[in-house]
């Protein structure tokens, strides 16, 4: 029923157990990339009508987030980068939280403070998303040692791409890591794009992965197409972490099968036909394909799936469109936890002023 | 009562703080075993463990990021950066995530650390060892910027900075960490922020400082009373948040304002005290504000002595001011 382990290790590693995802949890996995699926399709759209005003979409990275977030715990924290809605999702992210956010609207839960995808879930130990790649490594680390001095039995994961191997914070948290032997995932979704850079000018390195043997701990290559293998590799690098055993880094190797963002076009910089080739192993229709081997799947539950993600996704857009733009007086909320006499002054000048006057449009 | 310098002052406020809040820990380069390059955290390994005053490898970023991951799950990290001039790997930590924390997360994920370094010349420190970088972080909305002038403060400031919800940037004046002196409160002792010191009263004019420059407008103001000149000092201790009214209530008493700084005069503090004057004591001033700061050079090290501010180039300005108007 399941396929043998793809996941592949650096000399530093160990093979894994060959145990995967139940049938059960490989259509729950399906549903939640379907969902992911349509999302970034429609949020496309939204951008291009103006709805909303950018969009970083995750296609090609949903079986790599979504087998990443299985293997997780609802007390282990998550330390994203801008790409990773899917995880968000099977944390239990509501549809409708996330649109408040694309949109930022009176109840977005960051209060419009930031662009789309920059989300932040408290509840779901989802960490506040920043754009400047590669910071929130050292947070995840960081976040790990105050686990290790609370005793939690709890992990810290850091998503990053291929891109971020290049950054300040991945060396430091990496090498803090390393030192500390915290209790921290590196998951890297090598998507083989840094917006227009291929992967092979990022570094020399054959892979990202054996970048963890300088830091003094395993290293993992795994399909990031396969969730059954994303999600065995994270559970054994949590395991390692809640016993003690230190870090892991994992590089998922998936293809970024749309542009960086609604701001970019992809053909300047790459062809057609690799972007085909990797068409050809969508990790959605992998995943299909394998529950359609099992007997868990067929065409028209597959119809139905489709249809009842594109109805959550439109019913959760209606509501939020309906809902009031953020309050201008807020733009001086949570600077600091209460206003300093400046910034109360500025608020009150702020209202003086109107809305209207010098704002953008 | 217990009479210290002002860096045993930094040692025993860390120690309080540590004492009072088993979530409180250091992070730094040397801070442990070595006690910290000028003996800041001192003995404080061996009273809280390895585990509280933890020695790091030598990356900034590596420290403020860690630091910010601490305090994102509930601890209360103090981060140190050996000089104030090695911040800046750490800047983009500093300014784009912890400054930005909570009102990126509207309000979700507070983020407090304080990031403790020692500041300024004096000391034969040449370019890298000397810097004054405060304007940088004063620039950057969400961050508290506190410097003390006296062991008092440095303890009170400093308490105030670990029980403080907002990220806060607490610069050391080293020139004085051992020159100066003076009776320190035991036990917690807290100087809120936002409020300003008058160091000395006077009628005539009023010079604003704040750190080391603090003793050295003191100087000249002595100087000037000597020849009946009344210098009112008044020591900003917090940047952000300044104390605007008391800048401004200084200058609607005396008309005449000497600012100083070691930082380099363009867009150093001084300009939004100016401008601070400009907006809301234009009508009190009888002359035009004087800056006394560093020059817009580099920090040298031989020519330190010219280009720091000092009590004679404090006097000089003060007599201009006297002068015009």
């Amino acid at each position: 029923m399941v396929e043998a382990a793809r996941t592949t290790l650096t000399s530093s590693g160990e093979a894994g157990s060959p145990a995967g995802l139940s049938v059960e949890r490989l259509n729950d996995a399906y549903r939640w990339m379907v969902l992911a699926r349509v999302i970034d399709e429609r949020c496309l759209t939204l951008q291009r009508q103006g709805r909303i005003g950018f969009y970083a979409p995750l296609s090609g990275q949903e079986a790599a987030q979504v087998g990443a977030a299985f293997a997780l715990q609802a007390d282990d924290w998550v330390f994203p980068a801008y790409r990773e809605l899917g995880v968000a999702l099977v944390r239990g992210a509501s549809l409708r939280s996330v649109i408040d956010q694309l949109i930022g609207n009176a109840e977005d839960l960051v209060r419009g403070t930031q662009m789309p995808n920059h989300f932040a879930f408290r509840a779901q130990n989802y960490v506040s998303v920043s754009s400047p790649i590669g910071t929130q490594i050292t947070h995840a680390v960081g976040a790990a040692m105050a686990m290790q001095r609370r005793g939690a039995g709890r992990a810290t994961i850091a998503f990053f791409g291929d891109g971020a191997t290049s950054s300040n914070d991945f060396h430091a948290g990496l090498n803090f890591a390393g030192v500390f032997r915290t209790p921290t995932i590196f998951f890297c979704q090598n998507n083989q794009w840094a917006i227009s850079l291929p992967r092979a000018q990022q570094t020399r390195s054959p892979t990202l992965a054996q970048k963890s043997e300088a830091y003094g701990f395993p290293g993992i290559v795994v399909d990031g197409n396969d969730v059954d293998a994303v999600c065995r590799a994270v559970l054994e690098a949590r395991t390692r972490a809640v016993a003690g055993e230190g870090p892991t880094l994992i590089e998922a190797q998936v293809y970024r099968l749309g542009p960086h963002s609604t701001s970019d076009d992809p053909h300047r910089y790459r062809s057609d036909e690799a972007v085909a080739a990797a068409r050809a192993r969508d990790p959605l229709q992998l995943l299909k394909q394998r529950l359609v081997d099992a007997g868990a799947l067929d065409d028209a539950t597959d119809q139905k799936v489709w249809g009842a993600a594109r109805s959550a996704m439109s019913a959760a857009l209606e509501e939020a469109e309906k809902v009031a733009p953020v309050e201008p007086s807020s733009l001086f909320d949570n600077v600091f936890e209460s206003l300093t006499p400046r910034l109360e002054e500025e608020r009150s000048e702020s209202a003086a002023v109107g809305p209207g006057a010098g704002a953008g449009r | 009562m217990t009479e210290l310098t002002l860096v045993q002052a930094v040692n025993r406020g860390l120690q309080e703080a540590m004492r009072q809040d088993p979530d409180v820990l250091l992070l730094g380069e040397d801070i442990g075993v070595n006690g910290g390059v000028f003996r800041a955290t001192e003995g404080l390994q061996k009273e809280f463990g390895a585990e509280r005053v933890i020695d790091t490898p030598l990356s900034e970023t590596g420290i403020v990021g860690s630091a910010i991951g601490m305090a994102l799950y509930g601890l209360k990290p103090i981060a140190e950066i050996q000089f104030q001039d090695f911040i800046y790997p750490a800047f983009d930590q500093i300014v784009s995530e912890l400054a930005k924390f909570r009102y990126r997360s509207g309000g979700q994920y507070p983020c407090h650390v304080v990031v403790r370094a020692p500041y300024g010349g004096g000391i034969k420190g040449g370019l890298y060892h000397s810097q004054s970088t405060e304007a940088y972080f004063c620039h950057t909305a969400g961050l508290k910027v506190v410097i003390p002038s006296t062991p008092a403060d440095a303890k009170g400031l400093l308490l105030t900075a670990v029980h403080d919800p907002d990220p806060v940037m607490f610069f050391e004046p080293k020139r004085i960490y051992r020159s100066v002196s003076g009776e320190v409160p035991d036990g917690d002792h807290r100087v809120p922020f936002g409020e300003a010191r008058v160091a000395r009263e006077g009628t005539d004019l009023s010079i604003f400082a704040y750190g080391a420059m603090v003793p050295t407008a003191l100087e000249a103001a002595e100087a000037l009373a000597r020849d009946q000149i009344s210098a009112e000092v008044v020591d900003l201790r917090s940047l952000v948040p300044l104390d605007e009214r008391a800048v401004v209530a200084s200058v609607e008493k005396t008309g005449r304002a000497v600012i100083v700084h070691e930082a380099a005069r363009f867009c150093g503090f001084g300009a939004e005290l100016a401008a601070l004057l400009a907006e809301r004591a234009f009508y009190s001033l009888k002359a035009p504000v004087q800056r006394v700061t560093g020059y817009d050079t580099p920090f040298p090290y031989a020519l330190e002595n010219v280009y720091l501010p000092n009590a004679a180039r404090i006097e000089l300005a003060a007599r201009a001011s006297l002068r015009a108007g």
